[in-house]
């Protein structure tokens, strides 16, 4: 686990786009915080990483959103989902296999999400824009890039 | 049904059957010569949806497939015209909900093939364009079009019934899903419109200082901030009467809503301010958009909530100028979630 704070919403655009230089096709990011928390924002930052231009907005109305990069970036909200099987409607494997897919509120569906991926949990801090952020590896793939990660992170990382 | 005949053959050749499923209302209406609302049904699933804090898709599909049939039988009856009366069948296509759009169009597909005329795929959202005109006829172009709706906030300049600009749109969060979302904040349920326009009418709208994102930047809008700023103070005040936060978060997004159509209008010689989408029926928004037009010496155009909420009169009416300009539709068309405002 990993454990970093930032202080403005620009940082936490900022550390999502860090995330994203360690990411392949295949990728899935789960986002967990409560509302106003920055997932959107994180999500902004990691697409911009990717090379993504088109302004990324809340995917809460449409619930996937998909964006061309240098990778495909796929963006899911996935809040009013009753149960896994609803991610049917989603055509999720098709979406895992097709880019980097990023889902908010994605703790709900985990089943359906698979082994592989990184959780990203944020709370509020302190300060009106004061979040932290705890950043955990499920699976191989993941395990395996920890250094990378943490190296990328290292900017944002708390002190113990 | 007894004046079908009289009626038929009054409006043969030009009466469109609408259908609307793009999101959580399954509606059908009849138009005729794409003004004339001769019928216009909506079954709202908003009941269904609330206790889930939004529209969830699975269960909207499934209500669409529930209620499709009973509701276009309904516009047909009330309509007073025959099955044979259809000139053609008008759909959705998106943006919206995949599964729900699915419903509305394979339903219009097989209508049309059944009845042997024309499909014609419609754009949601440029259908709520053509909404302001059942209500006001008289309509003067060009006109600033403020679309805000659960899924979306644009401001479009309109310049003529199929030509038009999207000059400005959010970046982040719609205009009815900053509502939602802060609703649900305060627990006030879903959806977060009805609520927080009706607490407003006891706050004051200025007793808190919300933040006016980019409000003299450009013209597009960001909400997500506005969002945070609300649920930092309740974070802060949660005692702060829910009236004065309610009426505070309204006005901060009537304001910055107003005041970069404001300057659009002036900027391209716009002749009113029109609203459009689920959010235009918020009083306040209303209220301060009459306001702008006197002062500016614009008309203004306030569509009933019948209009400005989803209905499938806009969708036959936009169908009529669609099929005139474009003909109709291959069957191909399929559903589009993510399909946007065409723009010439």
């Amino acid at each position: 686990m990993i454990a970093c704070s930032t202080a403005a919403v620009d940082e936490t655009r900022a550390l999502g786009g860090a995330v994203a230089a360690v990411v392949d096709t295949g990728d899935v990011v789960v986002l967990v915080g409560d509302l106003g928390a920055g997932k959107t924002a994180f999500v902004q930052g990691f697409a911009a990483t990717l090379g993504v231009t088109a302004p990324v907005t809340s995917p809460t109305f449409t619930l996937a959103n998909r964006y061309e990069g240098r990778l495909v970036v796929n963006h899911l909200d996935v809040y009013r989902f009753d149960c896994p099987e609803e991610v049917n409607d989603l055509a999720l494997p098709e979406l895992l296999d097709d880019g980097v897919t990023l889902v908010e509120w994605g703790d709900t569906i985990s089943s359906a999400l698979g082994a592989e991926h990184l959780s990203v949990t944020i709370r509020f801090g302190a300060g009106d824009n004061d979040r932290s952020f705890e950043l955990c590896s499920h699976g191989e793939s993941w395990q395996r890039r920890a250094d990378r990660l943490s190296a990328a992170l290292e900017p944002w990382v708390s002190p113990c | 049904m007894q004046n079908g005949a009289g009626n038929g053959a009054r409006h043969r050749g030009d009466a469109i059957l609408g259908i609307e499923t793009s999101c959580d209302e399954t509606a059908a209406a009849v138009v005729a010569g794409g003004q004339q609302v001769l019928s216009s049904v909506v079954s709202s699933q908003v009941d269904l949806h609330a206790r889930y804090g939004g529209v969830v898709p699975e269960v909207a599909g499934r209500a669409h497939v529930e209620r499709l049939v009973p509701v276009m039988s309904q516009a047909l009856v009330e309509s007073a015209l025959e099955d044979s009366d259809i000139a053609a069948v008008a759909a959705t296509v998106g943006p919206g909900l995949v599964g729900a759009l699915l419903v509305g169009v394979s339903a219009a597909k097989a209508l049309a093939l059944a009845w042997d005329v024309p499909f014609v795929a419609v754009n949601h959202l440029e259908a709520h364009l053509h909404a302001a005109f059942l209500d006001e006829p008289s309509l003067e172009l060009p006109v600033v079009v403020i679309l805000v709706s659960g899924g979306h906030t644009m401001l479009v300049l309109m310049e003529d019934r199929l030509r038009y600009r999207v000059l400005g749109a959010t970046l982040d969060d719609a205009a009815g899903e900053a509502f939602d979302k802060v609703a649900r904040y305060m627990g006030l349920g879903y959806p977060g419109g009805p609520v927080i326009d009706r607490l407003s009418g006891q706050g004051d709208r200025d007793a808190i200082a919300f933040p006016r994102a980019m409000l003299h930047d450009g013209w597009n809008f960001s909400f997500s901030g506005l969002k945070t700023s609300v649920i930092n103070h309740l974070r802060r005040h949660p005692d702060a009467p829910i009236e004065d936060v309610a009426a505070s978060f309204q006005e901060a997004v009537a304001d910055v809503l107003l005041a970069k159509a404001r300057r659009v209008a002036a900027a391209h010689n716009a002749r009113g301010l029109c609203l459009a989408g689920g959010v235009a029926a918020n009083s306040r928004l209303r209220e301060v958009t009459l306001d702008a037009c006197t002062a500016d010496g614009l008309a203004a155009y306030l569509p009933s909530r019948a209009m400005c909420t989803d209905n499938a009169a806009m969708v036959a009416a936009a169908g009529w100028w669609r099929l005139q300009a474009d003909g109709p539709s291959p069957l191909t068309v399929g559903a589009d979630p993510s399909l946007g405002l065409p723009e010439d």
